[in-house]
């Protein structure tokens, strides 16, 4: 278990080996006159699972989606202040998004698998990039990865649309994974799906961070706390407080996460 | 087994060296590539939109320096083929005039009347059924309607008055009339449709009859989409041809008499066109002024009608 | 101070003038209906004695009993092969920049007014374009090359604007799904964006050449002949097309010739007539495969 990270400004670890897997630092996300995100500082540890809570419009899906260069698509968003991967810089000039979303996963709130086959769902992303090797032995062990294995090892050919929510989602998961990323960003993966699914799902996140570096966005917070090491909250776009998941919901140090813990608002 | 994983990215650069994020030139270069081809596509309506205007321009502007501006613009004879020769265009304008305001007379009355139909009182069956039925008449050729127009509702028209000419205005405009009319009534329709029904709801809350509510609110309310389905229509058919070359005749001549025959801008061109005219004449250049001249119109038209729509869509979008 | 109510007469009266303008509304609606009957039924009367197997196969001719309209029914076909084939390449292309790529700049701004204004140009000012650009300047002749060439210019703006609506029908998540995997625009585009709008953009092609089939005033103007007694054999003959030859024979004074032009438009009217059941055809389809 490594020292706290409770947010530092100015300490910058100089060795890639050591860098924390995901920082930002002092990071402003704007659109157009509104700012959505302001000066927020995180670290995300690795393989540990690090949950981003807060009442709705607080910015945490802006926040997330910045990590992997997705608020790009949104026209009229700056961002100011540093993202790091490994300690390389996510937004400078020569960074390719392209590089970035290969090594930085995501899955979204509501399950969005592509109107094909089981099968090409997950085999698209790896051959795109390139893959040349198995493609049929990746996409066996990338939804045995996700927990999907077994309930589609028989009609991998059908479209993706006839599995239920929960199996979409878990699909979703597997098509990130099928790339082997270092990092999974998981936007509200269970807020759209009936809680026998979203248990399995958090079931599958204790078995993910074995190997994955995970952030997750969450307006739950019984899921936060049971699932997460590490959690941040964020209210209106700052940071309130950072820090190991139980000393954020057992002792918080600021007021404002000791009303939005024990359900006084948001 | 071993192939089952991905090159891992971070397993490619050695699991410890700093990850290299920049961009690779192959994929870089074939996306702005691709990019730019498809840009070149787009950029074609722009290309297409500019030949027009020079090649209109250019030889209306040699018609010009042999034909006085305001003798063309106003002049009132158009005998471009025969001696004397004459270039007042006026008859044909007046020809185009009174068949878009026959149309108007027909076109516009019953696709309005249809909207409403469709969009206050219709059942969705009778919907199913009229719709259809509205876009098979949009959907039928010109050449088609002229034909209609020529043995069917001119003989019509001269048994009912037999003073009238084969070719006349009349038979023409009706059948333009028609082919405005599913354009008027499908845009009419969707403005009407795009009004809240909460307006409805109060005005039948304070005992309106559906008569009232229809033409007191629901038309007014969505006036802008009417009157630009209205404008539309009528640049239809002052771009129409072969109706008007069909049955209308080939007789330039300031009338408001439909049962005559007359001229439109397009039939001339038409004529002009099926006929032997040398290239670089006088004659041949009448093609461009007269083309300028109906370009113009429409394009005011349709930007006219444009500018009605899109400060609709503001309001209910 | 009571406002005056309304007597039970007036509303009687209110009330009726509301059912007449029901009726009439009705009324005119169903003239809709009445107008096209008339219309196919009075071409399908003249010109059905004419339609037999030797009208489909024969040449025209000075003489009506001969006369048939395999040159312009092979014509119609040649233009709107090399038709399809230069406008839907240039049509999906410009409509896949225009939605996938394009931002909010004065250039592309500028593209979509051109787009929208050509769409309401009159086709016979496509004609009058074609003439100038691909007669003379490029020197094609009266060739069907040249008669395609100013029809795809004529349907371009119609062909961009439906493959439009179909590309924007397609989620936006299913974009941002791929993007998330490291895709580029193209990929993402190539992979699931296009297959998704494919119906959509099919049927709006079909539309729009069903639309160019029944165009007269263009060809016209490009010299599409009026008596033509041989079938095309390469782009660069020399053609005539169906609405031509309706046109040609609609013009002439003989009944006998405006009963051949029937028969040509029962022949026109049942090609589009298979033309839009296909286009309604895939849309049902497809509508039906997404659920």
């Amino acid at each position: 278990m490594t020292a706290a990270m409770v947010s530092t400004r100015g300490s910058v670890p100089a060795i890639a080996e050591t860098a924390p897997v995901l920082e930002a630092r002092d990071v402003t996300i704007r659109y157009g006159e509104k700012t959505a995100i302001d000066r927020v500082n995180l670290t995300a540890p690795e393989y540990k699972i690090t949950a981003i809570i807060g009442p709705s419009g607080c910015g945490k899906s802006t926040f997330i989606r910045a990590f992997n260069r997705m608020n790009d698509f949104i026209q009229g968003t700056s961002l100011s202040g540093d993202l790091l991967y490994r300690g390389i810089d996510i937004y400078a000039p020569e960074t390719d998004p392209v590089e970035v979303r290969r090594r930085i996963g995501m899955v979204f709130q509501k399950p969005n698998p592509f109107p094909k086959s089981i099968f090409k769902n997950v085999s698209w992303g790896p051959i795109i990039n390139g893959f040349k090797g198995d493609v049929h032995g990746l996409v066996e062990s990338s939804l045995r990865k996700a927990a999907l294995w077994d309930e589609v090892a028989d009609r991998l050919d059908e479209s993706a649309l006839s599995l239920s929510g929960g199996q979409q989602q878990r699909l979703c998961i597997a098509r990130a994974l099928a790339l082997q990323p270092e990092v999974l960003l998981m936007d509200e993966p269970a807020s759209a799906l009936d809680p026998v699914s979203t248990a399995r799902i958090e079931d599958l996140l204790f078995e993910l961070k074995k190997r994955y570096t995970i952030v997750i966005v969450t307006h739950n917070m019984q899921q936060a706390a049971r699932v997460s090491d590490f959690t941040a909250f964020l209210d209106t776009g700052k940071m309130v407080e950072f820090g190991e998941t139980d000393q954020v919901f057992t002792r918080p140090k600021e007021k404002r996460t000791e009303d939005y813990v024990s359900g006084r608002f948001g | 087994m071993s192939s089952t994983i991905l090159e891992s990215p971070r397993a490619m650069e050695g699991g410890t060296a700093a990850p290299d994020l920049r961009r690779k030139r192959m994929r870089s270069w074939r996306e702005e590539s691709i990019k730019a081809v498809l840009f070149l596509c787009a950029l074609l309506s722009v290309a297409v939109t500019i030949a027009i205007i020079v090649v209109l321009v250019k030889e209306a502007l040699t018609f010009l320096q042999s034909v006085n501006v305001w003798g063309f613009l106003f002049g009132t004879r158009w005998t471009p083929l025969l001696e004397p020769r004459s270039f007042g265009v006026l008859p044909l304008l007046g020809g185009t005039f009174l068949i878009v305001l026959g149309s108007a007379l027909i076109g516009i009355p019953i696709g309005l009347a249809s909207a409403v139909y469709l969009s206050e009182y219709a059942t969705n069956r009778v919907r199913g059924i009229v719709k259809p039925i509205l876009e098979i008449l949009a959907g039928i050729p010109t050449v088609v309607y002229g034909y209609f127009a020529l043995t069917f509702i001119t003989p019509l028209i001269r048994i009912v008055l037999p003073g009238t000419n084969i070719f006349n205005a009349a038979s023409a405009s009706i059948v333009v009339g028609i082919m405005v009319l599913p354009m008027v009534a499908s845009l009419c329709d969707d403005a009407l449709r795009a009004v809240p029904d909460s307006l409805r709801q109060g005005a039948y809350a304070v005992g309106a009859t559906h008569l009232a509510v229809s033409t007191r609110v629901v038309v007014p309310a969505a006036l802008s989409g009417v009157m630009a389905s209205f404008v539309l229509a009528l640049s239809r058919a002052v771009g129409e041809t072969m109706a008007v070359t069909i049955a209308a005749g080939a007789t330039p001549k300031l009338t408001l008499n439909p049962l005559e025959s007359i001229q439109t801008m397009t039939a001339y061109i038409v004529q002009v066109s099926l006929g032997d005219t040398p290239v670089g004449t006088v004659e041949y250049q009448t093609i461009f002024a007269v083309g300028m001249l109906l370009f113009v119109v429409t394009l005011i038209a349709n930007i006219g009608a444009h500018r009605i729509l899109r400060r609709f869509r503001e309001v209910y979008e | 101070m009571i406002a005056s109510l309304e007597t039970s007469s007036e509303l009687q009266r209110r009330r009726a003038k509301a059912r007449w303008f029901r009726r009439l509304c009705q009324v005119l609606t169903w003239l809709c209906l009445v107008l096209l009957a008339l219309l196919l039924v009075h071409a399908t009367r003249e010109g059905l004695p004419w339609l037999n197997v030797g009208f489909l196969t024969e040449f025209p001719s000075r003489f009506p009993e001969r006369a048939g309209i395999k040159s312009a029914l092979v014509g119609t076909l040649w233009l709107i092969s090399l038709t399809a084939l230069v406008s839907i390449p240039f049509g999906v292309a410009a409509a896949v920049y225009l939605e996938e790529y394009a931002g909010k700049n004065r250039l592309n701004s500028l593209i979509e007014v051109s787009i929208a204004n050509l769409a309401g140009v009159p086709s016979i000012v496509y004609g009058i374009l074609g003439l100038t650009v691909f007669v003379r300047w490029l020197a094609l002749g009266r060739s069907v090359l040249a008669g395609a060439l100013t029809m795809s210019l004529l349907i371009l703006p119609v062909i961009i604007i439906a493959s439009r609506e179909a590309l924007r029908a397609v989620p936006g998540s299913i974009r941002h799904a791929a993007f998330a995997l490291g895709a580029t625009r193209w990929q993402t585009t190539r992979h699931h964006v296009l297959p998704a709008a494919l119906p959509g953009i099919l049927t709006g092609t079909i539309l729009a050449l069903s639309r160019a089939i029944g165009e007269t005033a263009p060809l016209i103007m490009i010299g599409a002949l009026t008596y033509v007694a041989f079938v095309p054999e390469g782009p660069m003959d020399a053609f005539t097309a169906l609405p031509i030859q309706i046109f040609n024979w609609v013009s002439r004074p003989q009944p006998e010739f405006h009963e051949l032009a029937a028969a040509g438009i029962v022949v026109l009217l049942t090609v589009l007539l298979m033309m839009n059941a296909v286009a309604v055809l895939i849309r049902h389809r497809s509508s039906r495969d997404l659920q």
